[in-house]
């Protein structure tokens, strides 16, 4: 649209209008992002007496000495990463190898397997069946809880094999045979290094998702050594049960209380730091695989 | 001569099945490199997948640790029933229902009005930074996103010293009133993914033809016309297949942050499906398996059909659908 024809009033009216509706829009979204930093950065009085809305008030660090000294938080940081990067890897492999050879016209009895993945997708047993099992396993307050029984997401499967079907020509895979080279060499050699893009979403998307779940931890492990950063979060934000001992030298019960508020705000902005400092450089990823999954697999 | 033809025909036909059969064999064989790859997944998929649907038929039976799945004794359909008609069945139910209807209405226009809004701003700077803002609270954590709910609507929070300037004296506890509860989880959803949902609409409107709005400018159609009859019709199509496709999961009520904002106060009204499966079967003392398996099955059964529907209907108003 490089026409320039002069804006009519209404269209000018329009634009202004337009322009506040997003303005504020993006206010509203930005407001309690910007209330949390700031609390985060102000004195336990502040925070505790409610001043803080918009502006740090009494600037101090306190809420992140705290945190550097409240040891769970660092073990649940180790265990998330741990969590993180096993389970990453694991998912990628995994779904690479289920969505190559579905991608594969010549793959004998596809129709029924790629039935067998999606019906997946539309029923399943329930949360109590599953429960079973993983603890029949014996998986249940072990590592392996949070890796094993969510390898594999469905619908990355259904992406990937898209983008297979959708880059890899078929003339490749019959050159490469002519020339004597079998599947795993074809997928390991050609394959791979044309998926570059698509091994960057799909580990994206199961990289956020394991650092920001919960539940399977809730529900799986007993052991506090073992616990993901999130479900020390919850404990702190949600349940509001915070470990006094770990609260340093303010010996008062005021200040202690103050303390324990002050240490949510900047919780939230450190266990939000890794997604949200990677976001801006690996935004166009997500809305590429948005893109891509909207496409029908 | 007769029987002979037949011996004939009948040597044909176990040909034929031979040669089928062979080329099965030769089939598996040829690509037994990709079975090999694929041996895996499969696996997974089979146990972490198929076996609980197998599992579920605890909930017919009374399930009893030492007895295994299979050896527990069938009593039919004793626990649904049990389940229809408890106190808890309407109300759980209705909020489910009332929890899905309220997303799916009040979350469904905002990310269109995003859209449009946007695709008329003409500074790139600044329609990058309102993507980048308002993309970002969709990668918060959702213990942290009720971290952040709880914060601002704190007795003592931002929310009502706001409020509090426009009159209100009294502080509300928000968190502690059951008539509360679903506006809050809606208003945070939208609030988390308006940003989000967005951008499915305006790769459509990408895709509506220039010269459509060269020519409506041409004769001289404002912004409001063009956006009214060119840019809505163009992301119609879109939109109902959200619309649809949202109706496919609509008991899925994102459960984990419904579970973290529950509390005594607003458990009569945030009491969903799944939080009673998770309550009944897995928190309580007396962990009731079967009857909590009993609860989850029947969610799956409705689910499963909402989804076949909503794709039929997808199919109907011309979409590809799922599959």
């Amino acid at each position: 649209m490089n026409i320039k024809i002069a804006e009519t009033r209404g269209d000018r009216i329009f634009t202004v209008c337009n322009y506040i509706f997003l303005s504020l829009l993006v206010l509203s979204v930005l407001y309690p992002l910007i209330y949390v930093v700031s609390a985060s950065l102000s004195s336990t009085k502040a925070v505790a007496s409610g001043q803080v809305w918009l502006f740090p008030v009494d600037f101090s660090l306190l809420g992140y000495k705290t945190i550097f000294e409240y040891s769970k938080i660092w073990l649940g940081y180790g265990n998330s990463l741990f969590y993180m990067i096993v389970g990453t890897t694991v998912n990628v492999i995994l779904t690479i190898l289920a969505a190559y050879p579905l991608s594969r016209k010549d793959f004998y009895g596809r129709g029924f397997f790629m039935f067998l993945f999606v019906f997946t997708m539309m029923f399943n047993g329930g949360l109590i069946p599953t429960y079973l099992l993983v603890s029949d396993l014996g998986l249940v307050n072990t590592r392996w809880a949070l890796i094993i029984p969510s390898a594999l997401s469905v619908f990355n499967v259904i992406i990937t094999m898209s983008f297979f079907r959708a880059t890899i020509p078929n003339e490749l895979l019959e050159s490469a045979q002519l020339d004597g080279c079998n599947d795993f060499k074809f997928l390991l050699k050609i394959v791979l290094p044309l998926s570059a893009p698509i091994i960057a979403v799909i580990s994206l998307f199961y990289a956020v998702g394991h650092w920001n779940s919960y539940f399977g931890a809730l529900i799986y492990l007993r052991d506090a050594s073992l616990f993901p950063l999130q479900l020390i979060l919850r404990d702190i934000l949600v349940q509001n049960s915070v470990d006094p001992a770990m609260l340093g030298d303010a010996t008062q019960l005021a200040n202690k209380i103050g303390l324990q508020q002050l240490l949510k705000y900047s919780l939230i902005v450190v266990s939000s730091l890794p997604v949200l400092i990677a976001y801006p450089f690996v935004q166009k990823y997500f809305v590429k695989g948005v893109m891509i999954g909207s496409l029908k697999g | 001569m007769n029987v002979t033809r037949v011996v004939a025909d009948k040597t044909t036909i176990s040909e034929v099945k031979l040669k089928n059969k062979k080329s099965f064999l030769t089939k598996i064989k040829k690509s037994w490199q990709l079975y090999v790859l694929f041996i895996l997944p499969l696996t997974y998929i089979l146990v972490f997948q198929y076996y609980p649907m197998y599992g579920a038929s605890i909930a017919f039976k009374n399930f009893d640790p030492v007895l295994g799945i299979g050896g527990s004794p069938w009593v039919g359909f004793e626990h649904f029933k049990k389940f229809f008609e408890s106190y808890d069945f309407v109300r759980v139910l209705k909020n489910t229902l009332l929890l899905s209807l309220y997303s799916l209405i009040a979350g469904f226009p905002l990310p269109i009005l995003l859209a449009l809004s946007l695709n008329y701003v003409y500074s790139k700077r600044f329609k990058k930074a309102a993507q980048l803002i308002t993309y970002a609270p969709h990668f918060i954590s959702v213990v942290v996103m009720v971290g952040i709910i709880f914060m601002i609507l704190d007795p003592r929070g931002p929310l009502n010293s706001i409020l509090s300037l426009f009159g209100v004296k009294e502080e509300i506890n928000f968190m502690g009133e059951a008539g509360y509860f679903k506006s809050i989880y809606v208003l945070s959803g939208i609030w988390q993914n308006v940003g989000f949902g967005c951008i499915i609409y305006l790769a459509a409107l990408t895709g509506i033809s220039p010269e459509l709005h060269e020519a409506a400018i041409v004769d001289g159609a404002s912004k409001i016309r063009r956006i009214w009859h060119i840019d809505i019709p163009g992301i119609m199509q879109t939109a109902v297949l959200v619309l649809i496709l949202n109706m496919g999961s609509f008991l899925d009520t994102g459960f984990e942050k419904v579970l973290l904002m529950q509390n005594p106060l607003n458990i009569s009204s945030s009491q969903v499906i799944d939080t009673y499966v998770y309550n009944v079967g897995l928190v309580s003392a007396l962990p009731q398996y079967s009857y909590a398996a009993a609860i989850g099955l029947f969610k799956s059964l409705v689910a499963f059909i909402l989804i076949i529907a909503s794709n039929k209907l997808a199919k109907k108003v011309g979409q590809d659908g799922l599959w």
